[in-house]
């Protein structure tokens, strides 16, 4: 569904991405373990195209359709979905409207706000003087309204306290089709430095990130044992 | 090819503003208005847009003035008076303790002219403890060519009364000059409570010279909401709220769309006299190739005092300007007084995130300005804040 081919992008003048394969077929979900400013948010930040992320080399192959440089709503519209680890304020704009904007079925945001406990926030502006739990949880009700083939979650677990971890577990788990063991459609690819989420959200296969480079693949449990065994540094060595 | 020039007075940029008034005739050698069904349908469309119901539907009063005639004055609420000031100066003697007190007679041209040459204004009055749901609408509205058009209002708000008054403010659709001069005091007495809307749909080689002093005693609450959304050739305002019981407070909303040609010079200002007052300034302007200068200045003078000034900007065109000068100024430590101004371009990773929901890149910009201008003006009737949310939603595509 997704293929990245030998992705190399700058970030304002720096590489970042060097050379990065990644396959990821319908149905799958991937994590992506790695270190702080290795370059995980921004392979997700190029995949949805945001400005900034000069893609160099490389292609990016969604659906078939080669989307490397298609705007950021025509990604949307072709089924791809992101929640950015720190999205911005909308001031003025209300999570209703936002909602609005995201629904594929009319009246469905409203619905999913109140299934998860979030109507009262209905009427607040989008992100302002959100909690990092609030930001995550409505990242995920309007990612819920959009209902992408293809979901990018950036590190969703972080500033989620105990109590919410599970809840944002079976968002998540909703989101990219979980409940469906047949035929099931939705993918996606999570971002995470704890790795916590995978107690909550079960992943296909796991690849680890260093320095804008993909450094193996693997079962995603076994090699978030050994990163919380050993630390990122078992992995330097592994990369020599 | 031949092009058809349209007839304009545009007047020199460097003019000074003794020159300015001179070039213009007194509204009180212009024709006035008799009767509202001499009114074009292009007119009353345009007057519909600065909020003036025609219907009278949820309006307790209305006060319409064209060049320096009184078209239409009538009330019809318990508690509430309405006149021309011309009327009410020599109906009460004492009115004249209320005339020129909170603005100068002598601060400039246009105080002078005022006083010298009155046009008329409009007279509102809430009796004591008489508390209206609904406001009085008022409109001075400009309908000959080149006319100056000067204009005395006196608003008061008695011991416990509750006001709301909406002004339109106009000229003719086809008029390419005039000036207005509107000169303005209102007192808000113990425990009052006054919510003053003023819209401006001005034309382009308009000039608009509003003198505004306003006085709000113990409890009382003063709401100013100013929304210009339409170009104009020069506005320069700074009406002045002065908070001299214990615990009254002002508010100032603006908000400001300056298209290319537009010099918006705005600014409100609030004195903070008495104990535990409180006061906030919010501007919300955009520039599409306009000059805004957005002002704003508090005045801490007593203790417990708390007050507040957000002044923010977008440059929507090339060539705009947006010049935000916020002041503070603090007479003793024990005052809690802040600001914040930002000025500049929408953010872009603001319209990606709505980009990443599906929005188009001109749809998300839209929605961004019209959060941007999403000030909550307190005490509209829903309908008002409706027009005005819909004026907002149109003033992106430009004018």
């Amino acid at each position: 569904m997704l293929h990245i081919e030998d992705l190399w992008v700058d970030v304002h003048g720096k590489e970042v991405l060097k050379g990065i394969d990644l396959h990821i077929e319908k149905g799958e979900t991937h994590c992506l373990f790695g270190k702080n400013g290795s370059g995980k948010t921004t392979l997700l930040m190029t995949l949805m195209g945001f400005s900034g992320y000069k893609v160099k080399h490389g292609r990016i192959v969604f659906k078939d359709v080669d989307v490397t440089h298609l705007p950021v709503n025509e990604r949307a519209k072709l089924g791809l979905g992101i929640s950015l680890q720190r999205p911005p304020t909308l001031k003025g704009v209300k999570l209703k409207d936002m909602l609005k904007f995201c629904e594929s079925v009319p009246g469905l945001g409203k619905n999913l706000a109140i299934q998860y406990g979030f109507d009262s926030f209905l009427e607040r502006d989008v992100n302002l003087g959100f909690s990092g739990g609030e930001i995550k949880k409505s990242e995920l009700i309007q990612l819920l309204a959009q209902s992408p083939d293809f979901t990018l979650l950036d590190e969703p677990e972080s500033g989620v306290d105990i109590e919410n971890l599970h809840l944002i577990g079976e968002m998540i788990k909703k989101l990219l089709q979980k409940d469906v063991h047949r035929n099931r459609q939705k993918s996606g690819l999570i971002i995470t430095h704890t790795g916590f989420i995978l107690n909550y959200v079960a992943a296909d296969k796991g690849h680890v990130m260093m320095n804008g480079k993909m450094l193996c693949r693997g079962n995603p449990q076994e090699i978030f044992e050994g990163i919380q065994k050993y630390g990122y540094q078992e992995c330097m060595k592994c990369q020599l | 090819m031949s092009t058809v020039k349209r007839k304009t007075q545009s007047k020199p940029m460097d003019m000074s503003e003794e020159t300015l008034l001179k070039s213009f005739k007194p509204a009180s050698d212009a024709p006035t208005l008799t009767s509202l069904a001499e009114l074009e349908e292009k007119e009353i469309k345009k007057l519909k847009n600065v909020g003036l119901d025609f219907s009278e539907h949820e309006r307790i009063g209305t006060y319409i003035q064209t060049n320096c005639g009184v078209a239409k004055c009538d009330c019809h609420m318990e508690g509430v008076e309405l006149m021309p000031i011309t009327e009410a100066l020599k109906k009460y003697d004492w009115l004249k303790d209320y005339w020129w007190k909170l603005v100068a007679k002598e601060k400039d041209v246009f105080t002078k002219e005022t006083a010298a040459h009155l046009d008329n204004g409009y007279f509102i009055r809430a009796l004591p403890g008489a508390k209206v749901v609904y406001p009085v609408q008022t409109c001075l509205y400009i309908r000959s060519e080149n006319v100056a058009q000067r204009v005395h209002n006196i608003v008061i708000a008695e011991e416990g009364s509750e006001l709301h008054v909406i002004t339109g403010c106009s000229t003719h659709p086809d008029l390419t000059s005039a000036l207005h001069i509107g000169v303005s005091e209102f007192y808000i007495k113990k425990g009052a409570k006054l919510v003053f809307t003023m819209i401006h749909n001005w034309g382009e080689n308009v000039y608009v010279r509003p003198r505004t002093g306003v006085l709000v005693e113990e409890d009382g609450v003063f709401l100013s909401n100013y929304v210009s959304l339409k170009g104009v050739k020069s506005v320069q305002t700074y009406p002045t709220a002065r908070l001299a019981g214990r615990r009254a407070l002002a508010r100032f909303n603006s908000v400001i769309v300056a298209p290319e040609g537009t010099v918006m010079d705005s600014g409100s200002r609030i004195i903070l006299d008495a104990p535990e007052t409180r006061g906030e300034i919010v501007s919300r302007t955009i520039s599409y190739g306009g000059k805004v200068i957005a002002r704003g200045h508090l005045v801490g003078n007593a203790p417990g005092i708390k007050a507040h000034l957000e002044c923010n900007g977008l440059i929507l065109a090339e060539n705009g300007v947006i010049h935000a000068i916020p002041e503070l100024e603090a007479h003793l430590a024990d005052v809690d007084m802040s600001h914040e101004a930002a000025v500049g371009k929408i953010a872009q990773d603001e319209i990606e995130y709505l980009m990443a929901r599906g929005l188009s890149e001109e749809d998300a910009t839209a929605t961004i300005v019209r959060g941007f201008l999403n000030v909550k003006i307190e005490g509209l009737p829903p309908e008002l804040d409706a027009e005005i949310q819909a004026a907002v939603a149109e003033s992106h595509k430009g004018i």
